[in-house]
Protein backbone atom coordinates (compact mmCIF):
# COMPACT_ATOMS: atom_id res chain seq x y z
CA UNK A 1 0.00 0.00 0.00
CA UNK A 2 2.93 2.29 1.10
CA UNK A 3 4.61 1.41 -2.70
CA UNK A 4 5.79 4.75 -4.09
CA UNK A 5 3.75 4.33 -7.81
CA UNK A 6 7.08 4.54 -10.05
CA UNK A 7 5.92 7.59 -11.98
CA UNK A 8 6.34 9.52 -8.62
CA UNK A 9 9.52 8.42 -8.92
CA UNK A 10 10.70 9.25 -12.54
CA UNK A 11 8.82 12.53 -12.43
CA UNK A 12 10.37 13.40 -9.50
CA UNK A 13 14.10 12.63 -10.75
CA UNK A 14 13.27 14.38 -13.85
CA UNK A 15 11.88 17.50 -12.35
CA UNK A 16 15.04 17.17 -9.84
CA UNK A 17 17.46 17.21 -12.86
CA UNK A 18 15.60 20.06 -14.37
CA UNK A 19 15.89 21.77 -11.65
CA UNK A 20 19.69 21.09 -10.41
CA UNK A 21 19.99 22.62 -13.73
CA UNK A 22 18.52 25.88 -13.49
CA UNK A 23 20.16 26.35 -9.98
CA UNK A 24 23.21 25.31 -11.28
CA UNK A 25 23.15 28.24 -14.37
CA UNK A 26 23.31 30.71 -10.78
CA UNK A 27 26.86 29.55 -10.14
CA UNK A 28 28.38 27.64 -13.23
CA UNK A 29 28.08 27.76 -16.80
CA UNK A 30 30.76 26.46 -19.55
CA UNK A 31 30.39 29.55 -21.15
CA UNK A 32 28.57 33.14 -20.79
CA UNK A 33 25.27 31.90 -22.31
CA UNK A 34 24.25 35.31 -23.95
CA UNK A 35 28.40 35.76 -24.60
CA UNK A 36 28.46 36.24 -28.80
CA UNK A 37 31.53 34.84 -30.37
CA UNK A 38 31.46 35.27 -34.46
CA UNK A 39 34.60 33.47 -34.01
CA UNK A 40 32.55 29.85 -33.27
CA UNK A 41 29.34 30.33 -34.98
CA UNK A 42 27.33 26.94 -35.48
CA UNK A 43 30.47 24.72 -34.32
CA UNK A 44 29.79 20.92 -34.26
CA UNK A 45 29.33 19.24 -30.79
CA UNK A 46 33.07 18.70 -29.50
CA UNK A 47 35.48 18.89 -26.23
CA UNK A 48 35.49 22.50 -26.30
CA UNK A 49 31.12 22.73 -26.57
CA UNK A 50 29.34 19.42 -25.60
CA UNK A 51 26.33 20.17 -28.29
CA UNK A 52 28.15 22.97 -30.70
CA UNK A 53 26.98 26.84 -30.53
CA UNK A 54 24.41 28.52 -32.08
CA UNK A 55 24.42 30.89 -35.08
CA UNK A 56 25.68 33.57 -32.84
CA UNK A 57 28.57 31.28 -31.81
CA UNK A 58 26.83 30.86 -28.69
CA UNK A 59 27.53 27.80 -25.97
CA UNK A 60 24.20 25.49 -26.56
CA UNK A 61 25.06 24.24 -22.91
CA UNK A 62 25.17 27.07 -21.60
CA UNK A 63 21.82 28.66 -23.15
CA UNK A 64 19.85 25.16 -21.82
CA UNK A 65 21.10 25.70 -18.53
CA UNK A 66 19.96 29.38 -18.28
CA UNK A 67 16.79 28.33 -20.30
CA UNK A 68 15.96 25.68 -17.64
CA UNK A 69 15.89 28.74 -14.82
CA UNK A 70 13.83 31.15 -17.53
CA UNK A 71 11.41 28.10 -17.60
CA UNK A 72 11.22 27.89 -13.70
CA UNK A 73 11.07 31.30 -13.17
CA UNK A 74 8.11 31.14 -15.58
CA UNK A 75 6.29 28.48 -14.46
CA UNK A 76 6.59 28.85 -10.69
CA UNK A 77 5.51 32.65 -11.08
CA UNK A 78 2.42 31.34 -13.36
CA UNK A 79 1.22 27.92 -11.29
CA UNK A 80 1.78 30.19 -7.99
CA UNK A 81 -0.14 33.27 -8.87
CA UNK A 82 -2.95 30.83 -10.18
CA UNK A 83 -2.60 29.00 -7.28
CA UNK A 84 -3.01 31.88 -5.12
CA UNK A 85 -5.78 33.37 -6.42
CA UNK A 86 -7.73 29.92 -7.32
CA UNK A 87 -7.61 28.00 -4.04
CA UNK A 88 -8.87 31.29 -2.19
CA UNK A 89 -11.65 31.99 -4.95
CA UNK A 90 -12.38 28.04 -5.05
CA UNK A 91 -13.03 27.94 -1.56
CA UNK A 92 -15.07 30.79 -0.71
CA UNK A 93 -17.10 30.09 -3.68
CA UNK A 94 -18.12 26.00 -1.96
CA UNK A 95 -18.14 27.73 1.80
CA UNK A 96 -20.30 31.01 0.51
CA UNK A 97 -24.03 31.22 -0.80
CA UNK A 98 -25.14 29.12 -3.79
CA UNK A 99 -25.37 32.12 -6.18
CA UNK A 100 -21.67 32.54 -5.38
CA UNK A 101 -20.78 29.33 -6.85
CA UNK A 102 -22.45 29.69 -9.70
CA UNK A 103 -20.97 33.15 -10.39
CA UNK A 104 -17.46 31.61 -9.92
CA UNK A 105 -17.99 28.57 -12.01
CA UNK A 106 -19.13 30.86 -15.09
CA UNK A 107 -16.91 33.40 -14.65
CA UNK A 108 -14.29 29.99 -15.02
CA UNK A 109 -16.12 28.94 -17.95
CA UNK A 110 -15.50 32.64 -19.38
CA UNK A 111 -11.53 32.69 -18.13
CA UNK A 112 -11.14 29.10 -20.00
CA UNK A 113 -12.86 31.11 -23.54
CA UNK A 114 -9.39 33.00 -23.31
CA UNK A 115 -6.38 30.16 -23.63
CA UNK A 116 -3.20 30.98 -22.47
CA UNK A 117 -1.69 31.77 -25.66
CA UNK A 118 -4.26 33.86 -26.70
CA UNK A 119 -4.29 36.16 -23.56
CA UNK A 120 -0.48 35.87 -23.51
CA UNK A 121 -0.58 37.55 -27.65
CA UNK A 122 -3.74 40.24 -26.34
CA UNK A 123 -1.30 41.40 -23.05
CA UNK A 124 1.84 41.29 -25.49
CA UNK A 125 -0.15 43.46 -28.24
CA UNK A 126 -0.93 45.88 -25.51
CA UNK A 127 2.04 45.76 -22.71
CA UNK A 128 4.66 44.76 -25.42
CA UNK A 129 5.76 41.11 -25.10
CA UNK A 130 8.20 40.09 -22.10
CA UNK A 131 8.46 37.66 -19.52
CA UNK A 132 6.05 39.13 -16.81
CA UNK A 133 2.87 39.48 -19.36
CA UNK A 134 3.72 35.56 -20.27
CA UNK A 135 3.90 34.54 -16.93
CA UNK A 136 0.92 36.83 -15.79
CA UNK A 137 -1.09 35.50 -19.19
CA UNK A 138 -0.56 31.88 -18.04
CA UNK A 139 -1.19 32.51 -14.67
CA UNK A 140 -4.55 34.12 -15.21
CA UNK A 141 -5.57 30.91 -17.50
CA UNK A 142 -4.41 28.68 -14.50
CA UNK A 143 -6.60 30.09 -12.56
CA UNK A 144 -10.31 28.53 -13.25
CA UNK A 145 -8.21 25.02 -12.71
CA UNK A 146 -7.23 25.62 -9.08
CA UNK A 147 -10.91 27.68 -8.38
CA UNK A 148 -12.57 24.91 -9.57
CA UNK A 149 -10.79 21.86 -7.75
CA UNK A 150 -10.62 24.11 -4.55
CA UNK A 151 -14.25 24.17 -4.75
CA UNK A 152 -15.14 20.55 -5.46
CA UNK A 153 -12.47 19.15 -2.84
CA UNK A 154 -14.23 21.71 -0.28
CA UNK A 155 -17.34 20.69 -0.95
CA UNK A 156 -16.30 17.22 -0.14
CA UNK A 157 -14.72 18.62 2.91
CA UNK A 158 -17.60 20.60 4.15
CA UNK A 159 -19.96 17.01 3.84
CA UNK A 160 -17.85 15.49 6.76
CA UNK A 161 -18.98 15.07 10.05
CA UNK A 162 -16.16 16.19 11.79
CA UNK A 163 -16.81 20.01 9.71
CA UNK A 164 -19.84 19.56 10.79
CA UNK A 165 -18.92 18.99 14.70
CA UNK A 166 -16.55 22.06 14.27
CA UNK A 167 -19.20 24.46 12.81
CA UNK A 168 -21.47 23.09 15.62
CA UNK A 169 -18.62 23.59 17.99
CA UNK A 170 -19.16 27.45 16.76
CA UNK A 171 -15.98 27.57 14.90
CA UNK A 172 -15.57 30.63 12.68
CA UNK A 173 -15.91 29.81 9.05
CA UNK A 174 -12.19 31.35 8.28
CA UNK A 175 -10.98 28.43 10.71
CA UNK A 176 -12.57 25.86 9.49
CA UNK A 177 -11.85 26.93 6.14
CA UNK A 178 -8.14 27.01 7.49
CA UNK A 179 -8.09 24.40 9.78
CA UNK A 180 -9.96 21.56 8.00
CA UNK A 181 -10.67 22.35 4.35
CA UNK A 182 -7.55 23.85 3.09
CA UNK A 183 -5.38 21.06 4.32
CA UNK A 184 -7.70 18.20 3.45
CA UNK A 185 -7.34 19.42 -0.29
CA UNK A 186 -3.71 20.51 0.17
CA UNK A 187 -2.88 16.98 -1.59
CA UNK A 188 -5.32 17.93 -4.80
CA UNK A 189 -3.58 21.30 -4.98
CA UNK A 190 -0.24 19.70 -5.31
CA UNK A 191 -1.29 17.44 -7.93
CA UNK A 192 -2.28 20.20 -10.09
CA UNK A 193 0.18 22.22 -9.73
CA UNK A 194 2.76 19.75 -11.19
CA UNK A 195 -0.02 19.04 -13.92
CA UNK A 196 -0.15 23.26 -14.36
CA UNK A 197 3.37 23.96 -14.38
CA UNK A 198 3.97 21.00 -17.37
CA UNK A 199 1.01 23.12 -19.09
CA UNK A 200 3.30 26.35 -17.95
CA UNK A 201 6.46 24.80 -19.55
CA UNK A 202 4.31 24.44 -22.87
CA UNK A 203 2.75 27.65 -22.78
CA UNK A 204 6.00 30.02 -21.83
CA UNK A 205 8.01 27.80 -25.00
CA UNK A 206 4.99 27.93 -27.46
CA UNK A 207 5.12 32.36 -26.70
CA UNK A 208 8.91 32.86 -26.59
CA UNK A 209 8.66 30.32 -29.93
CA UNK A 210 6.41 33.21 -31.24
CA UNK A 211 8.72 36.23 -30.12
CA UNK A 212 5.88 37.06 -27.09
CA UNK A 213 7.84 35.61 -24.12
CA UNK A 214 11.19 35.93 -22.99
CA UNK A 215 13.00 38.90 -24.99
CA UNK A 216 17.01 38.35 -26.08
CA UNK A 217 18.99 37.98 -24.98
CA UNK A 218 17.85 36.31 -22.12
CA UNK A 219 18.00 32.08 -23.33
CA UNK A 220 14.81 30.75 -23.31
CA UNK A 221 14.16 26.64 -24.81
CA UNK A 222 11.39 28.23 -26.87
CA UNK A 223 13.18 31.01 -28.56
CA UNK A 224 16.24 28.82 -29.03
CA UNK A 225 14.22 26.12 -31.34
CA UNK A 226 12.70 29.48 -33.01
CA UNK A 227 16.26 30.57 -34.20
CA UNK A 228 17.27 27.23 -34.44
CA UNK A 229 14.11 26.53 -36.93
CA UNK A 230 16.27 28.97 -39.52
CA UNK A 231 19.15 26.62 -39.83
CA UNK A 232 16.83 23.50 -40.19
CA UNK A 233 18.92 21.96 -43.47
CA UNK A 234 22.43 23.68 -41.96
CA UNK A 235 21.92 22.14 -38.57
CA UNK A 236 18.74 20.39 -37.56
CA UNK A 237 20.17 19.61 -34.59
CA UNK A 238 20.39 22.92 -33.07
CA UNK A 239 16.45 22.50 -32.97
CA UNK A 240 16.87 18.88 -31.14
CA UNK A 241 18.57 20.08 -28.03
CA UNK A 242 15.86 22.82 -26.95
CA UNK A 243 13.22 20.68 -28.00
CA UNK A 244 14.21 17.59 -26.23
CA UNK A 245 14.63 19.97 -23.10
CA UNK A 246 11.13 21.39 -23.03
CA UNK A 247 9.53 17.89 -23.99
CA UNK A 248 12.05 16.33 -20.89
CA UNK A 249 10.53 18.17 -18.42
CA UNK A 250 7.11 18.64 -19.50
CA UNK A 251 7.36 15.20 -19.17
CA UNK A 252 9.05 15.02 -15.68
CA UNK A 253 6.14 17.50 -14.48
CA UNK A 254 3.43 15.35 -16.29
CA UNK A 255 5.15 12.35 -14.35
CA UNK A 256 5.00 13.58 -11.38
CA UNK A 257 1.32 15.27 -11.38
CA UNK A 258 0.52 11.28 -12.19
CA UNK A 259 2.66 10.00 -9.36
CA UNK A 260 1.29 12.38 -6.74
CA UNK A 261 -2.34 11.72 -7.72
CA UNK A 262 -1.74 7.57 -7.28
CA UNK A 263 -0.27 8.53 -4.34
CA UNK A 264 -3.08 10.68 -2.78
CA UNK A 265 -5.71 9.11 -4.59
CA UNK A 266 -5.19 5.49 -4.25
CA UNK A 267 -8.36 4.21 -5.61
CA UNK A 268 -7.66 5.59 -9.08
CA UNK A 269 -4.19 3.98 -8.82
CA UNK A 270 -5.20 1.32 -11.89
CA UNK A 271 -6.96 3.30 -13.80
CA UNK A 272 -3.65 4.96 -15.09
CA UNK B 1 -34.39 18.62 -20.77
CA UNK B 2 -35.93 21.68 -22.22
CA UNK B 3 -35.39 23.72 -19.27
CA UNK B 4 -31.93 22.75 -18.73
CA UNK B 5 -31.12 23.72 -22.76
CA UNK B 6 -32.91 27.32 -22.23
CA UNK B 7 -30.76 28.03 -19.29
CA UNK B 8 -27.43 27.23 -20.94
CA UNK B 9 -28.21 28.73 -23.50
CA UNK B 10 -29.03 32.02 -21.76
CA UNK B 11 -25.38 31.35 -19.93
CA UNK B 12 -24.15 31.02 -23.40
CA UNK B 13 -25.71 34.28 -24.76
CA UNK B 14 -24.41 36.29 -21.36
CA UNK B 15 -20.60 34.63 -22.09
CA UNK B 16 -20.56 36.30 -25.65
CA UNK B 17 -21.67 39.46 -24.55
CA UNK B 18 -19.25 39.56 -21.54
CA UNK B 19 -16.38 38.32 -23.97
CA UNK B 20 -16.82 41.03 -26.34
CA UNK B 21 -16.69 43.21 -23.83
CA UNK B 22 -13.58 41.85 -22.40
CA UNK B 23 -12.11 41.62 -25.78
CA UNK B 24 -13.14 45.77 -27.16
CA UNK B 25 -12.18 47.33 -23.38
CA UNK B 26 -8.29 45.40 -23.76
CA UNK B 27 -7.78 46.95 -26.88
CA UNK B 28 -9.20 50.71 -25.58
CA UNK B 29 -7.15 50.71 -22.41
CA UNK B 30 -4.02 50.82 -24.28
CA UNK B 31 -2.55 54.04 -24.04
CA UNK B 32 -1.99 56.44 -27.23
CA UNK B 33 -4.85 57.15 -30.00
CA UNK B 34 -4.53 55.80 -33.43
CA UNK B 35 -5.74 58.57 -35.15
CA UNK B 36 -1.93 59.97 -34.24
CA UNK B 37 -0.40 57.00 -35.03
CA UNK B 38 -1.69 56.76 -38.51
CA UNK B 39 -0.73 59.91 -39.09
CA UNK B 40 3.01 60.43 -37.69
CA UNK B 41 4.35 62.84 -35.06
CA UNK B 42 4.00 65.60 -37.48
CA UNK B 43 0.60 65.58 -37.84
CA UNK B 44 -1.42 69.00 -37.35
CA UNK B 45 -4.34 68.60 -34.67
CA UNK B 46 -7.14 69.48 -37.14
CA UNK B 47 -5.79 66.71 -39.33
CA UNK B 48 -5.69 64.27 -36.18
CA UNK B 49 -9.30 65.46 -35.14
CA UNK B 50 -10.28 64.93 -38.55
CA UNK B 51 -9.15 61.29 -38.66
CA UNK B 52 -10.19 60.34 -35.21
CA UNK B 53 -13.78 61.09 -36.25
CA UNK B 54 -12.80 59.59 -39.82
CA UNK B 55 -12.14 56.32 -37.40
CA UNK B 56 -15.12 57.09 -35.04
CA UNK B 57 -12.34 57.20 -32.15
CA UNK B 58 -13.76 60.30 -31.13
CA UNK B 59 -16.85 59.01 -29.81
CA UNK B 60 -17.80 57.66 -26.47
CA UNK B 61 -16.16 53.82 -25.49
CA UNK B 62 -19.74 53.16 -25.05
CA UNK B 63 -21.01 53.98 -28.72
CA UNK B 64 -17.70 52.48 -30.65
CA UNK B 65 -18.60 49.51 -28.70
CA UNK B 66 -22.14 49.48 -29.91
CA UNK B 67 -21.14 49.85 -33.25
CA UNK B 68 -18.43 47.39 -33.13
CA UNK B 69 -20.18 44.55 -31.40
CA UNK B 70 -23.37 45.81 -33.65
CA UNK B 71 -21.80 44.80 -36.56
CA UNK B 72 -20.57 41.55 -35.51
CA UNK B 73 -23.42 39.10 -36.77
CA UNK B 74 -23.34 40.31 -40.55
CA UNK B 75 -19.20 40.12 -40.45
CA UNK B 76 -18.37 43.70 -40.35
CA UNK B 77 -15.30 43.84 -38.15
CA UNK B 78 -14.90 47.67 -38.47
CA UNK B 79 -11.74 49.26 -41.30
CA UNK B 80 -8.52 48.73 -40.16
CA UNK B 81 -6.56 51.96 -38.80
CA UNK B 82 -3.24 51.34 -40.20
CA UNK B 83 -3.96 49.59 -43.25
CA UNK B 84 -7.22 50.80 -43.85
CA UNK B 85 -8.62 47.88 -45.13
CA UNK B 86 -11.06 46.31 -44.18
CA UNK B 87 -11.09 43.26 -41.70
CA UNK B 88 -14.13 41.09 -42.51
CA UNK B 89 -12.97 39.75 -45.53
CA UNK B 90 -9.46 39.04 -44.37
CA UNK B 91 -10.68 37.58 -41.22
CA UNK B 92 -12.74 34.77 -43.16
CA UNK B 93 -10.35 34.06 -45.68
CA UNK B 94 -7.72 33.17 -43.25
CA UNK B 95 -10.78 31.49 -40.92
CA UNK B 96 -11.34 29.12 -43.84
CA UNK B 97 -7.30 28.46 -44.12
CA UNK B 98 -7.66 27.66 -40.12
CA UNK B 99 -10.68 25.68 -40.34
CA UNK B 100 -8.82 23.05 -42.80
CA UNK B 101 -6.11 22.57 -40.86
CA UNK B 102 -8.12 22.23 -37.31
CA UNK B 103 -10.38 19.64 -38.61
CA UNK B 104 -7.60 17.75 -40.60
CA UNK B 105 -5.78 18.11 -37.45
CA UNK B 106 -8.48 16.59 -35.32
CA UNK B 107 -9.22 13.28 -37.98
CA UNK B 108 -5.99 12.48 -37.71
CA UNK B 109 -5.86 12.89 -33.77
CA UNK B 110 -8.92 10.69 -34.12
CA UNK B 111 -7.49 7.98 -36.56
CA UNK B 112 -4.35 7.69 -33.84
CA UNK B 113 -6.23 8.03 -31.02
CA UNK B 114 -9.35 5.65 -31.06
CA UNK B 115 -7.52 2.77 -31.86
CA UNK B 116 -4.84 3.09 -29.66
CA UNK B 117 -7.28 4.09 -26.83
CA UNK B 118 -9.23 1.09 -27.19
CA UNK B 119 -6.68 -1.44 -27.21
CA UNK B 120 -4.31 0.01 -24.33
CA UNK B 121 -7.52 0.12 -22.22
CA UNK B 122 -8.64 -3.96 -23.40
CA UNK B 123 -4.80 -4.85 -22.71
CA UNK B 124 -4.29 -2.73 -19.65
CA UNK B 125 -2.44 -5.60 -17.77
CA UNK B 126 -0.40 -6.62 -20.76
CA UNK B 127 3.04 -5.18 -22.05
CA UNK B 128 1.28 -3.61 -24.92
CA UNK B 129 -0.97 -1.56 -23.42
CA UNK B 130 2.11 -0.01 -21.60
CA UNK B 131 3.92 0.64 -24.51
CA UNK B 132 0.30 2.66 -25.63
CA UNK B 133 0.15 4.49 -22.75
CA UNK B 134 3.89 5.10 -22.74
CA UNK B 135 3.81 6.75 -25.93
CA UNK B 136 0.96 8.62 -25.43
CA UNK B 137 2.45 10.11 -22.06
CA UNK B 138 5.79 11.30 -24.06
CA UNK B 139 3.61 12.65 -26.61
CA UNK B 140 1.66 14.61 -24.83
CA UNK B 141 4.99 16.41 -23.45
CA UNK B 142 6.00 17.43 -27.07
CA UNK B 143 4.65 21.15 -28.17
CA UNK B 144 2.72 21.10 -31.64
CA UNK B 145 5.53 23.12 -32.94
CA UNK B 146 8.63 20.90 -31.58
CA UNK B 147 6.36 18.29 -33.66
CA UNK B 148 5.98 20.45 -36.85
CA UNK B 149 9.71 20.82 -36.74
CA UNK B 150 11.07 17.24 -36.29
CA UNK B 151 8.49 16.75 -38.94
CA UNK B 152 9.96 19.36 -41.39
CA UNK B 153 13.86 18.12 -40.73
CA UNK B 154 12.86 14.84 -41.42
CA UNK B 155 10.28 15.12 -44.32
CA UNK B 156 11.19 18.22 -45.93
CA UNK B 157 14.70 18.00 -44.96
CA UNK B 158 16.13 14.94 -45.01
CA UNK B 159 13.95 13.53 -47.51
CA UNK B 160 12.72 15.95 -49.77
CA UNK B 161 9.13 14.40 -49.93
CA UNK B 162 6.96 17.26 -48.94
CA UNK B 163 7.38 20.88 -49.00
CA UNK B 164 8.80 22.51 -45.90
CA UNK B 165 5.62 25.08 -45.67
CA UNK B 166 3.59 27.54 -47.34
CA UNK B 167 -0.02 26.86 -48.97
CA UNK B 168 -2.00 26.96 -51.86
CA UNK B 169 -5.81 26.76 -51.50
CA UNK B 170 -7.61 23.83 -52.66
CA UNK B 171 -9.19 25.13 -55.46
CA UNK B 172 -6.63 25.96 -57.15
CA UNK B 173 -4.25 22.68 -56.81
CA UNK B 174 -5.97 19.97 -55.08
CA UNK B 175 -2.78 17.75 -55.06
CA UNK B 176 -0.54 20.13 -54.14
CA UNK B 177 -3.16 21.61 -51.42
CA UNK B 178 -3.24 18.36 -50.02
CA UNK B 179 0.68 18.00 -49.76
CA UNK B 180 1.05 20.81 -48.03
CA UNK B 181 -1.56 20.05 -45.62
CA UNK B 182 0.24 16.98 -44.69
CA UNK B 183 3.18 18.03 -41.98
CA UNK B 184 1.28 20.49 -40.18
CA UNK B 185 -2.11 18.17 -39.90
CA UNK B 186 0.08 15.33 -38.23
CA UNK B 187 1.87 18.12 -36.08
CA UNK B 188 -1.02 19.06 -34.80
CA UNK B 189 -3.00 15.62 -34.58
CA UNK B 190 -0.66 13.57 -33.30
CA UNK B 191 0.17 15.21 -30.05
CA UNK B 192 -3.75 16.27 -29.69
CA UNK B 193 -3.73 11.75 -30.54
CA UNK B 194 -1.62 11.51 -28.02
CA UNK B 195 -3.43 13.51 -25.37
CA UNK B 196 -6.73 11.61 -26.59
CA UNK B 197 -5.72 8.44 -26.16
CA UNK B 198 -4.94 8.73 -22.26
CA UNK B 199 -8.76 9.81 -22.33
CA UNK B 200 -10.17 7.44 -24.73
CA UNK B 201 -8.19 4.36 -22.40
CA UNK B 202 -9.38 5.39 -19.27
CA UNK B 203 -13.20 6.28 -20.71
CA UNK B 204 -13.24 2.25 -22.10
CA UNK B 205 -11.62 0.91 -18.89
CA UNK B 206 -14.62 2.43 -16.73
CA UNK B 207 -16.73 1.07 -19.13
CA UNK B 208 -15.33 -2.20 -19.33
CA UNK B 209 -15.74 -2.56 -15.50
CA UNK B 210 -19.79 -2.12 -16.12
CA UNK B 211 -22.16 -4.67 -14.85
CA UNK B 212 -23.78 -4.67 -18.30
CA UNK B 213 -20.34 -5.39 -20.12
CA UNK B 214 -20.69 -8.76 -17.72
CA UNK B 215 -23.69 -9.71 -18.92
CA UNK B 216 -23.05 -9.36 -22.76
CA UNK B 217 -19.95 -11.15 -22.32
CA UNK B 218 -22.45 -13.56 -20.17
CA UNK B 219 -24.36 -13.56 -23.16
CA UNK B 220 -21.87 -15.11 -25.32
CA UNK B 221 -20.22 -12.02 -26.95
CA UNK B 222 -16.54 -11.90 -27.60
CA UNK B 223 -15.14 -9.17 -25.74
CA UNK B 224 -14.21 -7.22 -28.37
CA UNK B 225 -18.06 -7.39 -29.52
CA UNK B 226 -19.43 -6.85 -26.65
CA UNK B 227 -17.40 -3.35 -26.22
CA UNK B 228 -18.18 -2.19 -30.18
CA UNK B 229 -21.87 -3.54 -29.57
CA UNK B 230 -22.33 -2.10 -25.84
CA UNK B 231 -19.55 -0.41 -24.33
CA UNK B 232 -18.29 2.30 -27.33
CA UNK B 233 -21.21 4.26 -27.28
CA UNK B 234 -21.06 4.68 -23.44
CA UNK B 235 -17.58 5.78 -23.50
CA UNK B 236 -18.30 8.11 -26.17
CA UNK B 237 -20.22 10.54 -23.41
CA UNK B 238 -16.54 11.70 -22.24
CA UNK B 239 -14.71 11.38 -24.92
CA UNK B 240 -17.00 13.99 -26.83
CA UNK B 241 -16.66 16.47 -23.62
CA UNK B 242 -12.62 16.32 -24.66
CA UNK B 243 -12.93 16.81 -28.45
CA UNK B 244 -14.94 19.68 -27.67
CA UNK B 245 -12.19 20.93 -25.46
CA UNK B 246 -9.48 20.02 -28.06
CA UNK B 247 -10.97 21.96 -30.60
CA UNK B 248 -10.36 24.68 -28.65
CA UNK B 249 -6.53 23.47 -27.64
CA UNK B 250 -6.03 22.69 -31.81
CA UNK B 251 -7.62 26.17 -32.77
CA UNK B 252 -4.96 27.92 -30.46
CA UNK B 253 -1.76 25.53 -31.58
CA UNK B 254 -3.08 26.17 -35.10
CA UNK B 255 -1.64 29.88 -34.35
CA UNK B 256 2.03 28.53 -33.60
CA UNK B 257 2.28 25.39 -36.19
CA UNK B 258 1.03 27.83 -38.99
CA UNK B 259 3.94 30.10 -37.79
CA UNK B 260 6.39 27.00 -37.88
CA UNK B 261 4.71 26.46 -41.73
CA UNK B 262 4.16 29.70 -42.93
CA UNK B 263 0.63 29.23 -43.17
CA UNK B 264 -1.67 32.47 -44.01
CA UNK B 265 -4.07 31.65 -41.66
CA UNK B 266 -5.95 33.19 -38.56
CA UNK B 267 -2.47 32.95 -36.40
CA UNK B 268 -0.79 33.89 -38.82
CA UNK B 269 -2.99 37.20 -39.00
CA UNK B 270 -3.23 37.57 -35.46
CA UNK B 271 0.31 38.30 -35.15
CA UNK B 272 1.00 39.91 -38.18
CA UNK B 273 -1.86 42.04 -36.38
CA UNK B 274 0.67 43.08 -33.38
CA UNK B 275 3.52 42.81 -35.02
CA UNK B 276 1.81 45.91 -36.88
CA UNK B 277 0.08 47.34 -33.80
CA UNK B 278 -3.22 47.02 -35.84
CA UNK B 279 -5.21 46.99 -32.87
CA UNK B 280 -8.64 46.56 -34.52
CA UNK B 281 -7.81 43.77 -36.32
CA UNK B 282 -6.56 41.68 -33.21
CA UNK B 283 -9.40 42.78 -31.44
CA UNK B 284 -11.34 40.87 -34.41
CA UNK B 285 -9.27 38.16 -34.37
CA UNK B 286 -9.30 37.75 -31.04
CA UNK B 287 -13.23 37.20 -30.36
CA UNK B 288 -13.34 35.13 -33.66
CA UNK B 289 -10.97 32.61 -31.82
CA UNK B 290 -13.03 33.09 -28.37
CA UNK B 291 -16.49 32.96 -30.14
CA UNK B 292 -15.69 29.64 -31.60
CA UNK B 293 -14.36 28.40 -28.07
CA UNK B 294 -17.71 29.24 -26.86
CA UNK B 295 -19.90 27.81 -29.47
CA UNK B 296 -18.05 24.80 -29.07
CA UNK B 297 -18.12 24.58 -25.81
CA UNK B 298 -22.11 25.17 -25.93
CA UNK B 299 -22.54 22.55 -28.24
CA UNK B 300 -21.02 20.06 -26.08
CA UNK B 301 -22.85 21.17 -23.55
CA UNK B 302 -26.10 20.83 -25.44
CA UNK B 303 -24.75 17.17 -27.12
CA UNK B 304 -24.00 16.27 -23.74
CA UNK B 305 -27.90 16.91 -22.12
CA UNK B 306 -29.36 15.40 -25.66
CA UNK B 307 -27.10 12.18 -25.34
CA UNK B 308 -26.89 11.58 -21.47
CA UNK B 309 -30.18 10.10 -20.16
CA UNK B 310 -29.28 10.34 -16.71
CA UNK B 311 -28.73 13.99 -16.97
CA UNK B 312 -31.80 14.26 -19.10
CA UNK B 313 -33.98 13.00 -16.54
CA UNK B 314 -32.38 15.40 -13.64
CA UNK B 315 -33.86 18.17 -14.81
Amino acid sequence: MTRTPAALVVGGAIVGIVVAAALLSFVWTPYDAVQVDPGTRLAPPGFAHWLGTDTFGRDVVSQLLVGARTTLFVGVVAVGLAGVVGTPIGILAAMGPPWLGELVMRTNDLVLAFPALLLAIMFGAVYGPSTLTAMVAIGIATVPSFARLARGGALQVLATEYVLAARSAGRPRTAIAVRHVLPNIAGLLLVQASVSFAIAVLAEAALSFLGFGTRPPTPSWGRMLQEAQQFLYLKPELALWPGLAIAIAVLGFNLLGDGLRDRFDPRLADRR
Amino acid sequence: MVLQLVRRTAVFAVSLVVASVVAFAFMSVLPGDPARVALGVNATEEAVAATRAAFGTDRPLVVQYLDWVGGLPVGDFGRSYVTAVDIGPQIVDRLLVTTWLVLSGMAVALVVAVPLGVLAAMRHRSAGGTVISAFSQVGVAVPSFLAGILLVTVFAVRLGWLPSGGWVPPAQDPVEFLRRLVLPALALGLVQGAVLTRYIRSAVLDVLREDYLRTARSKGLTPGRALVRHGLRNAAIPVVTVLGLQLATLLVGAVVVERVFVIPGLGSLLLDGVANRDLLLVQGVVIVIVLAVLVVNFLVDVAYTVLDPRLRRAT
